[in-house]
């Protein structure tokens, strides 16, 4: 006889894992099937050389939701976020802008390329801010379906308009612009300063299919700086212990609320009768079963490989198909028998705990891009290079570090072929040879390199084409078109089929909130009481 | 404006989280209290022994403050005055070469960027000083104009002098001449072989003067004071003694009073000059300037949302950052606004305040109004409504600040 | 000094119909053109002996029958009875493909060419559906404003009128790239490439960029005299379309003065009081009406020492750097091409073999680069109409995408030879033998319209028509209702929604701007 829970979630990903300790919290009998021997998904801390710890996916820590780490009382589990020091972009002449925590010293380092750009950097700030106090809100609520008259969905979407309506009707219109711009266009109208603004053009484009002169991204950008380090928005750090910690701290949640995971348990497909969910089958052919099941693979996997299509509606499956998950990015993770001097930097510099690039004008990053757009990987790539261990004594042997590097652009199929191992050589040693550049002892201290392309983080990780956010953050697919239009609440077009993964609203990143929103929809079905406490509203 | 990568490789800023002032080797020495404060990106003293006597110093001596982190811009060229004219509300028709007038300067909205003073140092030569830097917004307000626009913090240092006998430490250091400035004036003297320039400006609404060097002299400028103040009790002041100073004074201060516009978050925070008490500068008559279109809008439809003011507070308990009521009724109460700057004036003997109020609050003088003031006593707490008198600022008023040439204390 | 009720800047087509539209409604009206002949970039021109051709803009795709009808265009002379171009994608190897007003024939799969009537079906409903703004000043952000919400609310209801599926398909797709959206339906490059071409035509965007379908959107919902997905030859070029608007200027007792460049617009007390030319003549107004880049109105004319600083930085900040160029050549004979009869050659042919093609030819400019293979369009206006050339020769009117406004080193002479030769070898390579017909090739580079049009930054919509810089937002919010920050002060050009091609609908809801806000004064 199948064993049975209230609910199976599939996937121990951050916001698998977020879902089931809500749910679990709630009373609910709840399993996490995972197909790997090990937790996390993409926020993983692995030792694959002796003595090194990898945070080989995601690698650093800010958009998980404060509000997450209080209900399940995260920090108790073992969840400590510490924020970075500095931040250093090198430039071809040898020189580098090394930015600060503090106000003052930022200042000076920008000033050193742009008297007016340092100046300028406080009022770009303060819109920055105000389109995070604009959005901040959103990531905890359900998306409204803008074609319903449900009084939910009517309810929902004023809040929206009164939200945007607050704004005034000049902050309004450049919202608008905002959202719709591409990075380039929107710091061409603050800052003078290629390399000032290839620093902060960074974030535009981390984890999309996008250059930074594509419209679009300027959206993206407020993504990565919705986030906070405790009180400082925007503020990125390292988790102690490595992304990893993360996942083990949400699933020490899990447990101690009864909830339980099981590894090494893929799922080959979604039970459904009657267009009711009612289990998983393993791959190893072992039925469990549940009323709910919540998916946190990405749409692609969890509808075209799980489900069988002729239980959903053709229109939804063609949508599904239609989802843009684009691989953009690779990885390298380095083991390091001592920590790499840069030229640019003094020894005692904070920037080596923080995050080091050596793309110096939007133009190379675009150049990358373009790459990317004829299917090569990146000649002159994009690298976002940090060596936690710096700050957090865990990773590596006393004296040793653990350098990671994310790089664009990487695209999932090579010139229209299928990766080789040359080819992933071949990108890693572009990396290295890049970072080498500015950094003469570096080469020499590698002890051991993992080189991740799209066909790895795939394989490994189950990411569709390797995309960090599960699926593009274009317009097209945020809010209520995410992951597909009329399905953004959660609901699959099955009874009991929920989806929580980074696919759906409000998107990827280690954030945890499409996990807590989905919890809470499934709570609501079942009319059960919530186990969330309510978005803090105000910042 | 890139500035050469000349600085030194690698670079070492980040050790220098505070950047000190040209005379930082005489203020650490008399910070008895190490006591410091971020300014502009500079350490100043906060207190340097004993607030009190460093109050007394400015109201009853001579008190020197380092005001070199002060942000200064020099404008010059041929259209400097028309550019000074767009960028700022008052008129400097009336501003003459050889003085300085206070002033502010909005946004296209009419809302406060920020205050300072304009120095004309000459016909085409003028120098703004302020709290905020804002070399983005003077570039871009330049364009049409043929200026120059140098942003010259570094390059000058200054010292406020600052009291009754402040006059007579000039005239023992050898600068008599300087007797001849009248308020707001100001010129160019020689100090034995130094050079300053002198402005009889202040913060403190006391007789006063500022001297500017060159940053190389100004230890020598300190010493030269010191020097020639010895006998008249001269000592340097802190933040904390120039505060309330300033608050006798009746002067508002950026950040408390009203926020840089540019940097406001949430809609409506920011203030216009009719609602910082400061709309008698506003001068539609001299051609265009930022916010005139929206100034003219809010003076003609009455649509100014604050009011500004003084106030007396009944007892002694400074009542900072306390809200402001009117009664409605019986135990019922409405808010009215808030206090923005408090403190008890030993000079005067009242307990002062400055507030922002909501209209149509302050318009009149009858409203009373009670501050919401919560005080401590060995650590029970206590929540009073005191009555408070909208009042005539400045509260501190005295002649010699005006009186040309100054008397001898 | 002379006096008139109202100043128009600028005699292209906006200024003139802003012009003849005050003029109806009782105003005493003198227009200024800089040019020594009207038209702006709407002009016909004679670029070589006997040979002449619209100098920039060179079809009809937009010409509502509101503007026809109120200005009476028919009366003076507009002749674009001619039939719709259909367009011809050319191939290299000579597998043409044809499209005619959403269908397309020729070499193609059957089911290809069904996935494409309906894709255009559906594009073209989208269109209807926001095609009523285009008409109207556009709303206000201001929810205080009655009739900025009313508008804002009509717009709302027209797009839930769609119904579910079709309103959450616009809502899905209204800010997607036009190349996901054919990948989505379509398979055939050749077609692809020409929509992916038409949808970028005249902007700084590849089909890869995300807002290129509202792009196309904006083309499809373009008609001529009623009539959607049109390309119109004027009789006489586009010349002719400015010689209507003059007449029925002139009809309703407009003055115009070409060879009148203005030098400033005067300003007293934030009002505008009339202009002053170059070399000092005065002209007083009450209204000033500029159809010349809002840039070069407020920054150049006004000045920006009338402005705040906010809106200075508004203005210097709109994107307006023009994209595309034009090869105006003279042909001594058509070329015989086996499958392109003259009928054939009559059409608008594209040279856009593939969206990575246009992609590619995109990439360059992002960094002020000429594209290694141009894409373009042309068209043979001598075989319809002959006296645009002496008999028997032709004039060929290209129009190329993706040239840069500021190509990087400077546009050398080296540089336009470089341009023209990458060009012609492209038309050479489908168009076979065409190259020893050419008598004489005239380049004109975004900054040569610059030059010859004063449109700053050979723009030809006077800014880019991107999300940012469109509707409420077009130039800039706050004079996106026409009126600007100089009371008395009013845009009505291409800078002003709804945006570029030679259309009339800025002038014509500038102008009902102006008679409902001075009439209440």
């Amino acid at each position: 006889m199948a064993k049975t829970y209230d609910v199976i979630v599939i996937g121990a990903g951050h916001n698998g894992l977020v879902a089931a300790a809500y749910l679990a919290r709630a009373g609910l009998k709840t399993l996490v099937v995972e197909r790997n021997p090990y937790i996390g998904g993409a926020a993983v801390s692995r030792e694959l050389h002796k003595g090194f710890l990898y945070s080989n996916c995601s690698y650093v820590c800010s958009l998980l939701r404060p509000e997450i780490m209080r209900d399940l009382e995260l920090p108790r589990h073992g969840l400590q976020v510490i924020p970075y020091e500095g931040g250093a972009l090198f430039t071809k002449d040898g020189d580098v802008l090394a930015t600060s925590r503090n106000h003052e010293v930022n200042r000076r380092a920008f000033a050193r390329f742009s008297r007016r750009d340092a100046e300028s950097y406080d009022r770009y700030s303060t819109f920055v801010m105000k389109q995070c106090r604009l959005i901040r809100p959103f990531l905890m609520r359900t998306p409204p379906d803008p074609t319903s008259v449900k009084p939910r969905d009517l309810g929902e979407l004023l809040h929206l308009a009164k939200a945007f309506g607050e704004l005034g009707e000049k902050d309004l219109g450049d919202t608008i612009r905002f959202w719709t711009m591409s990075i380039a266009e929107f710091l061409d109208q603050y800052f003078e300063s290629d390399v000032i603004k290839a620093y902060l053009a960074i974030s535009g484009i981390i984890g999309t299919a996008l250059g930074p002169m594509s419209p679009g991204t300027a959206y993206v950008l407020l993504h990565h700086y919705m986030g906070d380090v405790d009180d400082q928005i925007g503020a990125w750090g390292f988790a102690r212990g490595g992304m990893g910690a993360v996942s083990r701290s949400i699933a020490g949640a899990l447990e101690a609320a009864g909830g339980e995971i099981r590894t090494g348990a893929g799922v080959s497909r979604v039970l459904i009768r009657n267009n009711r969910t009612m289990g998983v089958v393993l791959e190893s052919g072992e039925e469990i079963r549940a009323k709910r099941v919540v998916s946190n693979l990405d749409v692609k996997r969890t509808f075209l490989k799980l489900v069988d299509e002729t239980a959903l509606p053709s229109d939804f499956v063609k949508s599904v198909r239609n989802f843009k998950i684009r691989g953009s990015s690779g990885k390298l993770n380095i083991a390091l028998d001592g920590l790499p001097r840069f030229s640019a930097l003094p020894d005692d510099s904070p920037c080596y705990r923080g995050d080091m690039h050596f793309t110096d004008s939007i133009g190379r990053m675009e150049r990358a891009y373009d790459d990317w757009k004829a299917g090569r990987f990146s000649r002159d790539p994009f690298i976002d290079m940090l060596i936690p261990t710096g700050l957090d004594p865990t990773m590596a042997p006393p004296g040793k570090h653990y350098m990671t590097c994310f790089v664009q652009y990487c695209p999932p199929l090579i010139e229209g072929r299928e990766w080789t191992d040359a080819d992933r050589d071949a990108f890693g040693k572009t990396c290295i040879d890049q970072i080498a550049e500015y950094s003469p002892n570096f080469k020499d201290l590698i002890l051991h390199a993992e080189v991740r392309t799209p066909r790895e983080l795939e394989a490994e990780v189950g990411l569709t084409e390797g995309n960090i956010f599960q699926g593009e953050l274009t317009f097209d697919q945020l809010l209520f078109n995410r992951p597909v239009p009329g399905y953004a609440q959660y609901r699959a077009p099955v009874k009991g089929l929920y989806m929580c993964g980074s696919s759906t609203h409000p998107g990827g990143g280690v954030m945890g909130a499409p996990g807590r929103n989905a919890a809470a929809e499934v709570l609501r079905d079942l009319a059960r009481p919530r186990t969330m406490g309510d978005a803090y509203a105000v910042i | 404006m890139r500035s050469a990568a000349a600085e030194t490789r690698p670079l070492t800023h980040f050790r220098t989280p505070h950047l000190t002032t040209p005379v930082h080797e005489r203020t650490s020495a008399c910070n008895r209290n190490h006591s410091w404060v971020p300014w502009a990106g500079y350490m100043t003293a906060g207190v340097y022994d004993d607030e009190t006597m460093e109050y007394f110093a400015v109201r009853n001596q001579a008190g020197v403050y380092d005001i070199s982190p002060m942000v200064k811009y020099r404008i010059s060229g041929r259209d400097a005055a028309a550019f000074v004219d767009r960028l700022q509300v008052r008129s400097v028709a009336k501003l003459k070469p050889g003085r300085v007038f206070y002033t502010v300067w909005c946004d296209g909205e009419g809302m406060v960027i920020d205050d300072g003073t304009v120095f004309r140092l000459g016909p085409d030569h003028f120098r703004i000083c302020c709290q905020e830097r804002m070399l983005p917004w003077l570039l871009d307000s330049a364009e049409g104009f043929d200026v120059g626009i140098e942003e010259e913090t570094e390059a000058v240092a200054g010292l406020s002098l600052q009291g009754p006998c402040a006059f007579e430490v000039l005239k023992r250091a050898g600068l008599e001449a300087a007797g001849r400035l009248k308020p707001f004036d100001l010129a160019d003297f020689q100090m034995g072989d130094l050079p300053v320039m002198i402005s009889r400006t202040g913060f403190t609404g006391d007789l006063g003067y500022e001297l500017f060097v060159e940053p190389s002299r100004a230890l020598d400028l300190w010493d030269r004071l010191f020097e020639a103040g010895r006998l008249h009790g001269i000592r340097p002041f802190g933040n904390d003694a120039l505060n309330l100073a300033r608050i006798e004074a009746g002067f508002i201060m950026a950040r408390f009073d009203f926020v840089n516009a540019e940097h406001t978050l949430r809609p409506g925070r920011s203030r216009s000059p009719y609602e910082i008490g400061l709309g008698w500068m506003v001068d539609f008559d001299k051609g265009h300037f930022n916010g005139r279109r929206a100034l003219l809008a809010e003076r003609d439809g009455r649509t100014s949302r604050y009011t500004f003011v003084g106030l007396d507070i009944e007892g002694n308990l400074p009542a900072e950052s306390a809200l402001l009521y009117v009664k409605t009724g019986v135990g019922t109460w409405a808010e009215a606004g808030h206090v923005t700057a408090a403190a008890w004036s030993p000079t005067l003997k009242r307990n002062i305040a400055l507030a922002s109020l909501k209209r149509p609050h302050g318009l009149t003088r009858h409203d009373t109004l009670y501050a919401e003031i919560y005080v401590m006593r060995e650590l029970m707490w206590q929540k009073l409504m005191v009555k408070a008198h909208i009042a005539e600022r400045p509260f501190f008023n005295h002649p010699r600040r005006r009186a040309t040439p100054p008397g001898p204390y | 000094m002379p006096s008139f009720d109202a100043i128009v800047i600028g005699g292209g087509h906006n200024g003139l119909a802003a012009a003849a539209l005050l003029g109806k409604a009782g105003r005493k009206v003198v227009l200024l053109e800089a040019d020594a002949t009207l038209g702006g970039a709407a002009r016909t021109v004679e670029f070589h002996p006997g040979f002449r051709a619209s100098e920039v803009a060179h079809l009809v795709t937009h010409l509502p029958v509101r503007v026809i009808d109120e200005l009476g265009l028919a009366r003076h002379g507009l002749d674009i009875a001619g039939p719709s171009l259909p367009s011809i994608a050319l191939e290299r190897s000579g597998r043409h493909l044809v499209v005619t007003a959403g269908d397309v024939g020729g070499d193609v799969a059957e089911g290809e060419a069904a996935a494409f009537h309906d894709l255009n079906r559906k594009l073209a409903l989208f269109a209807a559906t926001l095609k009523p703004a285009l008409a109207k000043a556009p709303p206000r952000l201001a929810t205080r404003d009655r009739q900025s919400a009313l508008s804002l609310a009509r717009l709302g209801l027209d797009i839930r009128r769609l119904g579910r599926r079709d309103m959450r398909e616009l809502l899905r797709m209204i800010l997607m790239n036009i190349a996901d959206v054919l990948d989505e339906e379509l398979t055939d490059d050749r077609l692809k490439g020409l929509v992916a071409f038409d949808a970028t035509l005249g902007t700084h965007l590849g089909p890869m960029s995300p807002g290129s379908l509202l792009s196309y959107l904006y083309r499809l919902a373009g008609d001529v005299a009623g009539a959607p997905q049109r390309l119109i030859l004027p009789k006489g070029g586009m010349g002719s379309v400015i010689l209507a608007l003059a007449g029925a200027a002139k009809a309703a007792g407009v003055l115009l003065r070409p060879g009148a460049p203005v030098e400033r617009i005067l300003v007293e007390g934030g009002r505008a009081r009339g202009v002053v030319l170059e070399g000092g003549e005065k002209i007083e107004a009450r209204l000033v009406v500029s159809a010349a880049n809002p840039r070069q109105t407020l920054l150049d004319m006004v000045g920006a020492r009338a402005l705040d600083t906010d809106v200075v930085r508004r203005v210097s900040a709109i994107r307006m750097n023009g994209n595309a160029g034009r090869l105006l050549v003279a042909l001594d004979g058509l070329p015989e091409i086996a499958g392109l009869d003259r009928d054939r050659l009559a059409a608008r042919m594209v040279i856009a073999p593939s969206m990575r093609a246009v992609e590619e030819a995109f990439n360059p400019a992002k960094y002020g680069e000429l594209p290694e293979r141009p894409v373009m369009e042309m068209v043979l206006p001598s075989i319809s109409d002959p006296s645009l050339a002496p008999a028997g020769r032709h004039v060929l009117s290209v129009t190329m995408q993706f040239v840069p406004y500021r190509l990087t080193g400077g546009w050398s002479e080296a540089a336009r030879e470089e341009l023209k030769a990458r060009v012609l070898s492209e038309i050479e390579a489908h168009l076979p033998g065409i190259g020893r017909l050419v008598r004489h090739a005239e380049l004109m580079t975004p900054a040569d319209i610059e030059r010859r049009c004063r449109m700053p930054g050979g723009h030809w919509h006077h800014g880019e028509m991107t999300v940012d810089q469109m509707f409420f937002l077009r130039p800039f919010q706050a004079a996106a209702q026409y009126s600007t920050p100089i009371d008395g002060l009013y845009l009505a050009g291409a800078g002003s929604h709804p945006g570029g091609n030679v259309m009339g609908l800025a002038a014509m809801n500038a102008v009902r701007t102006i008679l409902e806000t001075e009439g209440r004064r």
